[in-house]
């Protein structure tokens, strides 16, 4: 398999100016003759599908929730970055690239960040334009607070629920378009399967979830904006419909699988509680601005919190990381906590949780300015806890939360299907093996309001497609084999439940390829998860039946594609022998216990290719130059 | 989390409905061993988890983030959209909140423009046409100001916050003897009103707004304040109030497409 990056040549600086002038245009008045598929309706695909639509274009929108406006997006709490050097901090696009970059462990691709880093900018003006009710200060401009991993203050937040305001100016935006007749919405329907018809993705097959009724649609181009697939872990910060279907689904039609190792656990989640639990919930990253991390110097501490003198406290970070403390990036942070955990230090019943604490905040600016920056977190910790965070300090540990791995995509975020489009967190590109705090949502938007607009027009214009109607065999096909498929999973009527599947994969993942790896954990696993998909296929139970509507039978064909994504995923991981950003293998650390990598054998994207059933797929090379910030060790020191 | 409270044993009354064409009615089920640090949708979960092994069809309720904020659960608990807890979801409702031997009446929202799908779902799809016949900015993506260049006062944005925190759950609706959506039409109305940048399409967006929520079939407000007892995200009646003086505005002004710019 060929990986043409396909970045434009010249200055970084200017490459997507110019390649927005070389890029082809398609004539206004021809826009409505073409039609593009948007699958999900969060961030990227929401924002995609409505500013296609404005431009002209036929555009059908899937998701699998009952409203647009409900896509996961919309819990992103803390904030979205931008560089506007608002805050006349140092700020820059160059600065916004670098920490990208840097932030990444160099496992990102040059030119991508850097466009990213220039559409940031962009994006707050079209949401602020929105109406989207962002923080301010009294004179009425736009309020900024840090985020992990810069020294500047470039993240812009409306309270904990900036994902839930940006989401609803992309849906409001799309709603306009519903309205208008441009687009047309289809809730309650999940991607099934990929349309390829020479070569080039043509459609997808969804299910009606409320009729359980296969539909093709067909169209110019197909764009996935579907996120990530961290619910492999089961417990996760996800919703709990989130999936990796349609990427996986794409994958077996011949879209490359690019790094699919690279998972972002993020430090500040509540921890686990019980054996029922069915997802795990995100303490904003902002909050570290004003909380700090400790635990009790002394293992097997039991004494509660309020009675551990400072002097017997680890305020670990801030000790390890003395420029950016409780700002460090993720990966690290959540390294540091399960290094604490390890040594026996943990706090909480289970051992497995570390404090984070506002007393010194909340001595300095008071309860009530506390409050205001943070008032629905503390709120909901409450909820789920029973414990009062303005009295006690929360208990945290990390959870999977992201994923940097996805679909590899170009330049122009085309797949290896040409016509197969992936934007936001479904793709690869631009957070390398770790990503920065407040960068997904910056990312989501971008390639959905100011990337993907140009990039379908172009393929769309420099492409000539014949008419296919339903009636075509690969389309056909295509919904044969989905119908097979629930067949065959309704079929089983085993004695295990889907969730029970769901559980034993997540244990395994997070045991052998999450926060810490190795190679021993990672071949155990290889056996572990045929093993497991194998009886999943012979003692799987689903009630109901596939013409009506069936969330068994929902979640049963999420839970397949995760036992094959999860396979991969260990494969990934074994196969990179080094350490990178949220990708630690235990063998390779420094002797601080640092993430160790090989520029010399892994600076370079890991492509997978599907192979066919069975067969081991191609793990292809897409390499990693690094030109505008040279390649170097991070140090957050 | 800490452990603390032992284990409960409740009775669900839970309403069944194969799909939308079917009775429906009340089936009585067991939920054995409950522990308080359970949310109420993982107290469903496990009496799922039991049904299945039994083969029985689960019961099939709406759900996604569980923390409160996507607005996709839509229970009824005794009577109250999302339970007793002020101000709380029923994916962030802890079973703390309730004792040991509880019977718990559970049931979807129920509301003329909210059709039953089945057991606990419902078809919410005419919130998304009262947002589409109004609900945003008209603006083409890429023609945005510089995000500085119109200053918005600090109790304004604050104000409009408070409004765009609806998550659309539809509890309002549910918990509305008239079965109104007025609470989630208004806090739209009203963050929108409240920003300049909703200004040159305030009093069309209000009157399109409105109509879309008459033609689906919402009922009207007569001052009852359930919507705001069952919001969970705390939207105040003020929203309302602020969308009748626009809307009366409107009416007074004739705001037609030709005054307002291009809604729609």
């Amino acid at each position: 398999m060929e990986l043409k990056a396909n970045i434009p040549s010249g200055p970084i600086a200017q490459k997507w100016s110019k390649h927005r002038f070389d890029m082809k245009l398609v004539n206004p008045a021809n826009k409505r003759k073409y039609s593009v598929i948007v699958v999900g309706s969060g961030l990227a695909g929401g924002a995609g599908a409505a500013s296609m639509a404005e431009l002209g274009y036929n555009v059908k929108c899937f998701c699998y929730q009952d409203s647009a406006r409900r896509a996961h997006s919309i819990a992103a709490q803390g904030g979205i970055n931008a560089s506007k050097n608002y805050q006349n901090d140092g700020d820059s696009v160059w600065r916004l690239f670098y920490d990208t970059v840097k932030g990444g462990d160099f496992r990102a691709r040059e030119a991508n960040v850097y466009r990213l880093a220039e559409l940031s900018v962009n994006i707050i003006d079209q949401c602020v334009a929105q109406g989207v009710p962002f923080a301010r200060e009294y004179g009425g401009t736009l309020a900024n607070r840090s985020f992990g991993g810069a020294l500047v203050s470039r993240t812009f937040y409306a309270r904990g629920q900036t994902g839930q305001q940006l989401l609803l100016g992309a849906y409001s935006a799309l709603m306009r378009q519903v309205g208008a007749g441009q687009v047309k919405m289809f809730p309650r329907h999940e991607m099934l399967e990929l349309v390829v018809i020479d070569g080039r993705a043509r459609g997808i097959v969804a299910r009606d979830m409320i009729t359980g009724k296969l539909e093709t649609h067909l169209a110019d181009a197909v764009v996935l904006a579907t996120g990530g697939y961290g619910n492999v872990f089961y417990l996760a910060t996800y919703a709990k419909g989130c999936n990796g279907t349609a990427i996986w689904r794409s994958y077996k039609k011949g879209a490359a699988f690019a790094n699919p190792c690279y998972t972002q656990i993020h430090p500040t989640c509540i921890p686990v509680h019980g054996d029922y639990q069915s997802k795990l919930t995100l303490m904003s990253e902002s909050l570290r601005n004003d909380g700090r991390i400790w635990v009790p110097k002394k293992a097997g501490e039991n004494r509660p919190a309020h009675q551990i003198p400072e002097e017997e406290r680890d305020y670990y970070l801030e000790r390890k990381y003395p420029t950016y403390g409780n700002l460090a990036p993720r990966d690290i942070s959540s390294r540091a906590a399960k290094q604490v955990c390890d040594e026996g230090r943990g706090v909480g019943p289970t051992g497995l949780g570390v404090y984070l604490d506002f007393a010194d905040s909340i001595q300095r600016l008071g309860a009530e300015k506390i409050g205001e920056k943070y008032g629905n977190l503390f709120e909901m910790y409450e909820r789920i806890t029973d414990e009062d965070p303005y009295k006690v300090p929360m208990r945290i540990f990390p959870a999977s939360h992201y994923t940097m791995g996805g679909l590899w995509v170009d330049y122009n975020l085309m797949s290896t299907i040409p016509g197969l489009l992936v934007g936001g967190e479904a793709n690869f590109s631009d957070h390398g093996a770790n990503r920065l705090g407040a960068s997904a949502l910056m990312q989501g938007l971008a390639d959905g309001y100011f990337v993907l607009p140009y990039t379908v027009g172009h393929y769309l214009a420099s492409t000539r497609l014949d008419k296919v109607d339903e009636t075509h065999p690969e389309a056909r096909a295509a919904v044969a084999a989905v119908d097979e498929r629930m067949k065959t999973l309704l079929s089983m009527k085993g004695k295990r439940t889907v969730t029970s599947f769901h559980r034993e994969l997540g244990k395994i993942m997070w045991e052998h390829c999450g926060m810490g790896r190795n190679k021993a954990g990672l071949e155990q696993a290889l056996q572990k998860i045929p093993a497991l998909r194998e009886e999943f296929w012979k003692n799987l139970n689903v009630p109901g039946s596939a013409d009506d509507l069936n969330q068994s039978l929902e979640m049963a064909g999420r839970v397949a594609d995760f036992l094959d994504l999860g396979e991969l995923m260990c494969q990934d991981a074994l196969e990179r022998e080094e350490s990178c950003g949220g990708h630690f293998r235990e063998e390779y650390q420094t002797a601080e216990g640092e993430a160790l990598r090989d520029d010399e054998r892994f600076c370079h994207v890991a492509a997978w290719e599907y192979a066919g059933e069975g067969k081991k797929p191609i793990r292809n090379v897409e390499p990693l130059v690094f030109e505008d910030v040279p390649l170097q060790t991070r140090s957050y020191k | 989390m800490s452990g603390h409270g032992k284990s409960m044993n409740l009775t669900l009354h839970v309403w069944r409905q194969k799909n939308a064409k079917d009775k429906g009615r009340f089936v009585t089920y067991q939920a054995r061993s409950v522990s308080p640090d359970m949310s109420f949708l993982e107290m469903l979960d496990v009496v799922n988890e039991e049904l299945t092994q039994k083969g029985e069809e689960p019961i099939a309720f709406d759900h996604d983030c569980r923390e409160g904020i996507c607005g996709t659960c839509s229970i009824v608990v005794n009577g109250r959209p999302h339970g007793p807890r002020a101000r709380t979801t029923a994916c962030q409702l802890h079973m703390r909140t309730f004792k040991d031997g509880d019977a718990l009446v559970i049931e979807p929202w129920r509301a003329r423009a909210f059709q039953v799908v089945k057991d606990l779902i419902v078809d919410r799809g005419a919130l998304d046409v009262i947002i589409a016949a109004g609900g945003f900015v008209s603006m083409q993506t890429g023609s945005a100001p510089d995000g500085n260049a119109i200053p918005v006062p600090k109790t304004d944005a604050e104000l409009a916050m408070d409004a765009a925190a609806c998550i659309g759950c539809g509890a309002c609706v549910a918990a509305c003897p008239n079965a109104s959506a007025m609470l989630f039409t208004g806090a739209k109305v009203s963050q929108m009103a409240l920003l300049p940048q909703g200004q040159p399409e305030r009093y069309l967006r209000v009157r399109k707004m409105v109509a879309a929520m008459d033609d689906a079939g919402f009922g009207n407000c007569t001052n009852h304040g359930e919507c705001e007892a069952a919001c969970p995200k705390g939207i105040k009646l003020d929203v309302i109030a602020r969308m009748n003086r626009d809307y009366l505005k409107a009416i007074l002004m004739g705001a037609e497409e030709s005054q307002g710019g291009g809604v729609g």
